[in-house]
């Protein structure tokens, strides 16, 4: 294939995040590296796990969390998880304003999400004293929480990029896999979401 | 040829529809694992089953992320799976080492 096909291709390919060898490189080393963030988040769930009860004094997960703002949160990643398969299924579709669309959309909805994990803090650390230096308990929770959020941040710089910088360029086999990549990366973040929704909040306040 | 290559292109965009459908049926389905989880919680049902049926649920949901909205139902996704779930099994070694040394 050579420069020209992949700038401008003539007819665009059943998959076309995975028409090129670089492409097919990135597929292939982005689950690869997908399975070590699984390590990394694993480390600190199983932390968290550990620590939970170290509270050297201070209010407990129970006492703290409050369900509504977390349902609010995960609808808001589940949601963006969506629309990030929307702009797949646009990608495939060679339909490049709608996968620039849904793409924004979803880095609306990642922006509403964090959002609510800033106040979040904000109110756990006025209100409640609660820091990350405060017991075990709070730097295993900021740890981990604050990883994925720190994920939130870097996917939506990610995405954002990806908008602007191709905005005049269009698709081709070129930004295809780039584009590919980002929502990969986006659905793991709501992956880890699940669960930290799931072993820290709901399982927090039972 | 000409008509061959249309037909072929209709076939193919009815089959995205079709996929796409799919997706949306597994948005509802995790909209609705999520709101039985939040809805178990609430409820007065012993805490151990709720512990239980809630990791069950989570585990399902990320199945349904992993599948349909990460594609690795489509073909093409051996060595994929075998990377990723590769850092999931040492994931899972990770956590249960740590829950069985402060748990026991």
């Amino acid at each position: 294939m050579t420069e020209q096909d992949i700038m401008n291709p003539k007819k665009m390919p059943l998959q076309p995040e995975k028409a090129t060898l670089e492409g097919k490189n990135k597929f292939l080393g982005f689950w690869f590296f997908l399975g070590g963030e699984a390590v990394l988040f694993a480390s600190l769930f199983g932390t968290y796990l550990a620590l939970n009860g170290s509270l050297n004094g201070g209010k407990s997960a129970e006492e703290m969390f409050g369900l509504p703002l977390v349902f609010i949160m995960t609808m808001l990643l589940l949601t963006s998880s969506l629309t990030s398969v929307y702009a797949m299924h646009h990608l495939r579709n060679n339909d490049f304003k709608r996968l620039q669309l849904w793409m924004s959309i979803t880095v609306i909805l990642g922006l509403g999400f964090l959002a609510c994990e800033i106040y979040e803090f904000y109110h756990y650390i006025t209100d409640y004293g609660f820091t990350f230096r405060s017991s075990a308990f709070g730097s295993a929770f900021y740890t981990l929480v604050g990883f994925h959020g720190g994920h939130v941040v870097f996917g939506l710089a990610w995405i954002t990029a990806l908008i602007v910088r191709n905005a005049k360029r269009g698709l081709n086999l070129y930004n295809a896999p780039k584009y590919y990549i980002a929502s990969l990366y986006w659905h793991f973040i709501d992956v880890v979401w699940v669960f930290i929704f799931t072993v820290v909040y709901l399982m927090g306040v039972l | 040829m000409e008509e061959r290559a249309t037909f072929n292109e209709e076939f193919i965009k009815e089959k995205r529809r079709q996929d796409m459908r799919h997706q949306v049926l597994t948005f509802s389905m995790l909209i609705i694992f999520t709101l039985i989880s939040f809805g178990m919680v609430m409820s007065d049902l012993n805490a151990m089953f709720v512990r239980m049926v809630i990791i069950l649920f989570a585990v399902v949901q990320v199945g349904f992320q992993l599948y349909y909205f990460m594609h690795m139902n489509e073909k093409g996704h051996g060595m994929p799976s075998l990377l990723f779930y590769g850092g999931c099994f040492a994931g899972f070694l990770t956590v249960l080492g740590l829950v069985v040394l402060t748990w026991w």
